[in-house]
Order: structure tokens, then sequence, then C-alpha cells
């Protein structure tokens, strides 16, 4: 397998500046005896909408959830917004709070209420008054179109309601990153839109994201860039343009035949 | 299949009828669930199965209305009522029924015990409390309920505690002052403790001093809570003014309320941290939890009981007592606690690892993930198992009768030796009217634990 190195410069624009988000030197990772993550070298810079793809068990989602030590690496370094991530428990806490995060399952709180789910982090990890973290909770759930099931219970929603929730959640920390794994891929085609639009607009208000996905419109649509892992290597990274329409390495071809083909 | 015409199209809305009557109604009730599978003659073999389900009904019918009958006439049509002529054991041989009298007798010592006639009302206080303070909390539409509940957990047992037994001193201005001058100790290492909780608890003073400032935050309770309760109990026996009623004076449904409830509030966060430390990723922590959890749910509760009563006193001091009430109380509570964790631990690994997650990546410290987000749902998943725990537990508070603490029940076995009362029937009565007590009780927690599971499942609505 040929592994090239192309050094892309983030595409220049309105909302990328050279302010580095999240570097990431010389990463290793193994669960056990196996060698997850190879040699991890990632620079994201501030306002970069980076998607990550590849073929299933090639470490991207591990790749993601390093970034906010859900896992933990063995080797290397991870600096998010200059905060070192190390074995320190409170680097860790402020990196969390710091790096939102959506999950394939959503991962909401079935016992509380959608409003409780938005202002729980807030309330006890940042300290806000209870009264300023619904007003901000009530300004998410109204930018992801859903302030009127503020008082249902999670179990209520459909999928992508749920997942809405899920990012207007992450959003109620004022994230300066935030971290997508696969967040369509447990939903019906149906709301795959409802949660792809939230993201966009998203985007396009300059925050900083990493995805996970396989939804390759949107890659297209708003990614500065493109990454594609195999095998725990980060194997190719280009624009969206230069990535779909000549990519360089043969895996790389291979994997978008397959996606791409039918 | 290519000729077959599969077009079609709905031209009128099809009607919507009532529900036939074998669906509705008493008839139809009646006709599912009694009829219905005593009615088909059509094969032989339905018609066999149709005649077994006749015998079968007919059957239980009969064994129904002849318990009922028994038991009735037992409790009741034959029982004697009033003894007016003070005739005891002879005015209850003269019908075959229940013996009424006995129980009106023997009532006081039922619920007391030996508890001294003129000291009951501080037995009877604290029972009107207990009920009061129970049904503020259970009751939805009681407003403060978390801040009764807090005063139940804290207060309430040290309120009884001082009702029950007396004042710790006699009022002499020697023993206040022997007491005042046992606090300032302790008073002043928990301002230590708290001191050095304070200063740790950010972790400015480092990673390990973090680690240690929990502990140093229950060492501040602990060391409080002898500094405080003296005087708490102090300042109550000089208003009230009360006798030492020894415990060994206790009995009947007080002692049996005294155990269980203490075992109750004990064991259920001495369980949550069990199962949390089986959990956890630290060795000295998990072992010992393990420990622990294995070996009490490894010995019998009896052999414990006996050992705190019988052998204890040779490994102490002469002259070292330890009371007997409080070895039992504490045996128990060890034990429920043990099965508790287990319970916890179950829903525990209920818990899908999304919900960790989802906290986790909020920034939520794990205390706070404990708190607010695992323990809510993994409590909820296992309610019927907690208060499965509960029940037994407040079952086998009746084994402390084995060394002689007269609870409920061993204060029936007691006052049955009495011989004014020995008729063939005085037994049956008593375990009658205990088995009834112990129902309302057992009844009452599983019905209120169905009613928490229907208000806390929201998962599904």
């Amino acid at each position: 397998m040929s592994v090239e190195q192309t050094n892309v410069t983030p595409r220049g624009g309105m909302t990328v500046s050279d302010e580095v988000a999240i570097q990431i030197t010389g990463m290793n990772k193994w669960y056990g005896q196996f060698h997850v993550l190879r040699d991890i070298d990632l620079t994201v810079y501030q306002g970069e909408r980076i998607v990550v793809c590849g073929p299933s068990g090639s470490g991207k989602s591990t790749l993601i959830r390093c970034i906010n030590a859900l896992e933990e690496h063995q080797a290397g370094s991870i600096t998010v917004d200059n905060t070192l991530l190390s074995s320190d428990l409170k680097n860790i806490d402020k990196i969390r709070s710091e790096v939102g995060m959506c999950f394939q399952h959503f991962n909401l709180f079935p016992h509380l209420t959608i409003l409780e789910n938005c202002t729980l982090a807030p309330i006890w990890v940042r300290k806000i008054p209870k009264k300023e973290a619904i007003e901000t909770a009530m300004h998410y759930l109204e930018k992801v179109k859903i302030p009127d099931q503020a008082n249902k219970y999670p179990g209520q929603l459909s999928g992508g309601q749920q997942q809405r929730v899920a990012i207007a959640r992450s959003l109620c920390m004022k994230p300066r990153i935030m971290l997508f794994d696969e967040p369509t891929s447990a939903l019906d085609p149906e709301m795959i839109k409802e949660v792809l639009d939230t993201m966009i607009q998203l985007a396009e208000e300059g925050m900083t994201m990493i995805c996970v996905t396989h939804e390759m419109g949107f890659a297209r649509q708003v990614a500065n860039r493109v990454i594609f892992m195999a095998d725990g290597q980060i194997v190719e990274q280009n624009e969206p343009e230069g990535f779909f329409n000549n990519p360089q390495s043969e895996r790389t071809q291979q994997f978008l035949s397959q996606i791409l083909g039918h | 299949m290519s000729d077959q015409n599969i077009f079609y199209v709905r031209t009128e809305e099809a009607p919507r009828l009532p529900a036939p009557p074998s669906q509705q109604g008493i008839t139809g009730w009646l006709w599912n669930n009694i009829f219905a599978s005593m009615a088909d003659y059509s094969t032989p073999s339905k018609a066999i199965s149709s005649i077994l389900m006749i015998g079968m009904t007919l059957f239980t019918a009969y064994s129904l209305v002849w318990m009922t009958w028994t038991m009735l006439d037992f409790a009741i049509f034959s029982a004697t009522f009033s003894d007016p002529a003070g005739g005891k054991r002879e005015t209850c041989l003269a019908n075959g029924g229940a013996c009424w009298p006995f129980i009106q007798a023997k009532w006081y010592q039922f619920m007391y015990g030996f508890y001294p006639k003129e000291e009951i009302w501080r037995v009877q206080l604290s029972m009107v409390m207990l009920a009061i303070g129970t049904l503020w909390m259970v009751l939805p539409m009681m407003p403060a309920r978390g801040k009764v509940a807090a005063i139940m957990l804290f207060v309430y047992p040290i309120v009884v505690f001082v009702l029950l037994n007396g004042g710790p001193v006699e009022h002499g201005t020697d023993d206040i002052g022997r007491i005042v001058a046992g606090v300032w100790f302790p008073l002043i290492a928990a301002g230590v403790c708290f001191a050095a909780w304070w200063l740790t608890r950010d972790g400015k003073m480092g990673d390990v001093a973090m680690a240690l400032s929990p502990a140093m935050l229950m060492a501040t309770v602990v060391l409080g809570a002898f500094a405080v309760l003296p005087l708490i109990t102090l300042g109550i026996d000089l208003t009230l003014g009360t006798e030492i009623v020894e415990t060994n004076k206790w009995g009947g449904l007080t002692i049996t309320l005294v155990v269980a409830i203490f075992g109750i509030v004990i064991s259920l966060p001495v369980g949550v941290l069990l199962a949390l430390g089986r959990q956890s990723n630290a060795p000295i922590i998990k072992y010992s939890s393990v420990l622990f959890i294995e070996v009490v749910r490894g010995i019998p509760l009896i052999s414990v009981l006996f050992f705190a009563s019988a052998m204890l006193p040779y490994f102490l001091e002469p002259g070292v007592d330890f009371n007997k009430l409080l070895r039992a109380m504490i045996g128990v509570a060890m034990f429920a606690s043990a099965y508790m964790a287990e319970v916890i631990r179950g829903g525990l690994q209920a818990m899908p690892k999304g919900q960790y997650e989802g906290g986790m990546s909020l920034g939520l410290s794990f205390w706070q993930q404990m708190r607010l987000i695992i323990l809510p749902q993994a409590l909820t998943t296992v309610i019927p198992g907690i208060v499965n725990t509960f029940i037994g537990m407040f079952k086998d508070t009746t084994l402390v009768l084995i060394i002689s603490i007269f609870d409920l029940l061993g204060i029936l076995s007691a006052t049955l030796k009495d011989p004014e009362w020995s008729t063939p029937t005085t037994a049956y009565t008593g375990y009658l009217v205990i088995s009834i007590i112990y129902f309302i009780f057992c009844f009452g927690m599983s019905r209120y634990s169905v009613y928490m599971e229907k208000k806390l499942d929201r998962s599904h609505r």
C-alpha cells in the first residue's frame, strides 16, 4: 500500500483562520496487541470542516474519540485549543467541555426531558444559573427547529429529532470544536436530510467540525478537506474536489469506486 | 402469475363496526375468562378438554369457597371476641374459634415489648412521626418531599434514638461538663479534615492530594457526627428530661421496625458504594468490595448474629460492652448491603456504554455522571430487586429472636408460653395476627414499588 503524504494547506475562505484548533502529532494507539491507529499526524485549523471517511474498522471513530479522550492513546501527542491532552483529569475535563460530540446512537439521557438534557451540563459543568441555561437551551432548540418538543422525553421523539437534540445539547456548552461520529448512520433515509441540514447550517456559521460520515454529498458540499483512512493510517487527504475527482492512492480509488459505484 | 389481474382501488370506506358482545361487558368477561374454555365439543379431543376444564373450574370454585368459609368460621363465627368475666382460657375454650381476647390482652407487648408503660408516649411519638414522615415522602401531592426525606434520613434516627433510649447522661452538671469535654477533640479533628478537604478538592495541591480529598470529606462527616451527636442528644435530653430505657426492654413491632428501617436506610447507600466499588479500576477498592460482598453472602445471617451475641464478648476486653441490639442491627444492615450491592450492580450493568460516553463528552465528572445520569436510571431499572431485598430483610429481622431479642415474632412466642391463655387456638390466632401485620408492611412496600416503577418509567412513553 502506498502511503502518500500530500501536504494540503486548508482551503482559503472567510471562515478558516491560521489558528490551530487541534494538533495531533505521531499518535499511536493499540487495543491490546492490535495496532488500531498508526502514526497519525493531523492539524485542524479553526473554522475548518473535515470529513473523515474510510472502510469500517479503519480507525475513523477511534481517531475522533481520542480527541476528547473517550479513548486513550498510548504514544504521540494531541493538543486541543493549546491544551495538551494527558492523563491529567483536569485537562481532560477542560477539553471535553470545549469539544462537543454527537454519537451514532445519540446517547441522550432517557430519564430527562429534552430541555433537561440540554441544561444538565451547562448547569453542572459551567455552573451557569438555571434560568440562563434554559434560555440558552431554548435558543439552540429553536435553531435545530424543535423548541415545541422541549418538555417531552427522548423516547417520544423520532430518530432525526433525537439527533438534532443531541446536536443542540452539545451546542449548549458553547463548544469551539464539534465532533460527529457517524451521526446519520442509525437513521431512516427520510431523517438523514434534517440532520444534515442542521450540520450544514452549523458549518456555514464557521464551527470547526470533524465528521466521520459516509454521506459523500455532505462531504462535497461543506468540507474543506476530506481525509481517507485505512488500516489505522491516514492514507490520503485533499480538498473534496480533488479527492473525489482525482484520488491519488490505489486504496482510495478502490474505496470510492465501491461507495460511488452504484 | 403474469395474466392475473392485481389492479385494485378501494372506492368506499370499510365500515367501523362495534366489537362483538363476547369482547365487552360483564357477560363478555365471564364468557372469555370462564365459559369459553368449556364450550367446545366439536371434536373428541376438544370435548375431553372442555370436560376437564369443567371439572377443574368446579374444583377451584369449591376450594375457594371451602377455604374462605373455614377462615371466616375460625376468625369470626366460632371466635371469642370479648372476655368480660375475665375467664381467660376458659372463655376461649368454650368456642372452638379464634381467641381474640388473647390478642387484646397482649397487644401492648406485640407493639412495645417490655417497654415501661409510663414511658410509652416516647415509642408512640416515634411511630407517629415515622408514619407522618413516610406518608409525606410517599404521597406525590405533598410539598418539599426532598427536605422531608432528608430529615427522615438524617435527623429522625437521632431523635428516635434519644426518644427511645433516653438521654445518655444523668442530669448532673458534672456529666454535662464531661460531654462537652468529650466533644472538643472530634470537633477539632473534623475541622482539620474539613480544611484539608477544602484545600485539596480542586487539585491545586497536586493529584495525590486530590485523590485523597473525598476521604477527607468522609472523615469530616464521621468525626462531625461524633462531635455533634452527643451535643444534640444532650440538648434533647435536657429539654425532655427522659429516663433511660435499656434496649433489652424494647420489643415487639418497635424492634422489628427499628432493625428493619436501620437496615433499609443503611443498605441502599452502602450497596450503591459497594456496587460502584466492585466496578472500580482501582484494585484495592475493587477487591475489598468483592471480598466484603462474597464473604457476607457466603455465610448465614444466623451465624453472624450468633457470633455477635455469643462469641464477641470473648474477643473483647472484660467490661467492654457493645450493645446487643446495635450488634444485631449492624449484622442485618451488613447483610442487606451485600445483597443490595449485587442488585444495584445488575442495574449498572444494564446501562448502555453510550450513557457514560454521553456524560463524559459533555465534561461531567465521574460523580456527576453517576449522580445525574447513571444511578437514576440504574436504580429505576432494579426497583423490583431493591424492594425484593427490602421485603426479604424486613422478614429476616425475625432471626434476631435467636439471640433473645424479642421482635414481633419473638414476643408472640414468649406470650404463647403464658399458661393463663393456653388454648388449642391461641397460637393460631397469634400467628394469624402477626402474619397480617407483616403482610400489611410487605404488601405496602410491594405496591409502592409498582407505583414507582410506573411513575419513573419514561423510556417508552
